[in-house]
């Protein structure tokens, strides 16, 4: 068994099993399927990519939605 | 006769109100009042997910989706233009690739004026990238120009502080904006009542875009049906074209003769 993972996850530090894709991510956060979008260590993540792409140690990921503004 | 319609980036828009989403009591208020104005262009901020407490929660895109209103995500709280762009590009992933985007830039935490210099800096970036920027700005006609010149689909000045609803401090700079612009000018910011956002399409405005002073009403459902008639009203008044102004010189309205006589 790998050691986990340990991310920046919206600001807070945070830890997950290894191995992690953004679409298992997802689903720990029960956030799958939800209109969101995800940015890695300032780089977009498309959703095309959530099966097939890894996250490693020390990623900073921000998750954001659309709320209410002016 | 033709439509008369807003036309932004290439679409047309019947609405000439724009609004934005924040500050209502809930969804279902926001939902209401929106759908009163008569708005087509709604604006959202884009924020950090709740991680772990938002499971079954209701989403803003939900209430007001996509396939019925033109989403317009904002940079609202971005004081760089590192931050706006990066803001943008989250919002056209989210939006599935849309471009039209409004960008403002602050400088200041307490009167959240135009950070113009950054703006300039974010707009540049943006539409090299693709973006379809209405861009939030100063009443500064040479600002409004630069912004143009960089590519901006709309320049959007501030009729005053935002949510302050003081109204239109400085029409005599945004009719300057308005005789030299080659695309639409929309104020942003500022409206507080009804008679203000008939002044600024008085004045030959494209658009007017507010929240606070719909979301902050005692009824907003009410006062976003009130600035839906207030914006078509002063765009009739501006294509109808005012009477001139008779300073000191009064014209009477009922025919002068035919009086009837006078006794004794």
């Amino acid at each position: 068994m790998s050691a986990p993972i340990r991310i920046t996850l919206n600001g807070a530090p945070r830890e997950f099993p290894a191995p992690l894709t953004f679409a298992q991510l997802l689903d720990e956060l029960s956030l799958a399927g939800k209109r969101l979008a995800v940015e890695r260590n300032g780089e977009i993540v498309p959703r095309s990519a959530f099966q097939n792409a890894s996250l490693v140690d020390g990623d900073r990921i921000e998750l954001v939605i659309a709320v209410g503004g002016g | 006769m033709a439509k008369d319609t807003l036309v932004i980036a290439g679409k047309s828009y019947e609405s000439r109100l724009l609004v934005g989403t924040g500050k209502y009591k809930d969804f279902d208020e926001t939902r209401r009042a929106i759908e009163a104005s008569g708005a087509q262009i709604v604006t959202v901020a884009i924020r950090r997910t709740n991680i772990g407490q938002n499971a079954g929660e209701p989403n803003l895109l939900d209430v007001l989706p996509p396939s019925k209103y033109t989403i317009l995500p904002n940079t609202a709280g971005c004081y760089t233009a590192q931050d706006a762009i990066r803001t943008l590009r989250l919002a056209r992933e989210l939006l599935d690739g849309h471009s039209l985007v409004k960008l403002e830039v602050l400088a200041d935490q307490k009167t959240l004026f135009p950070h113009m210099p950054e703006t300039l800096v974010a707009a540049k970036a943006l539409v090299a990238e693709g973006f379809q920027v209405m861009v939030y700005c100063s009443d500064d006609p040479v600002m409004a120009r630069q912004l143009e010149e960089l590519g901006c689909v709309a320049v959007m000045p501030l009729a005053s502080l935002i949510g302050s609803g003081m109204g239109i401090l400085n029409p005599w700079n945004l009719q300057i904006i308005l005789d030299n612009a080659h695309v639409p000018v929309l104020v942003d910011a500022g409206i507080g009542t009804a008679s203000d956002a008939t002044i600024a399409m008085e004045l030959g405005c494209d658009g007017v875009l507010m929240n606070t002073a719909i979301a902050k009403a005692k009824d907003p459902v009410r006062m976003g049906r009130a600035m839906k008639l207030a914006v078509e009203a002063g765009r009739e008044a501006f294509l109808a074209g005012r009477m001139a102004k008779k300073p000191y010189e009064a014209s009477a309205s009922s025919p002068e003769t035919g009086l009837i006589q006078k006794i004794g």
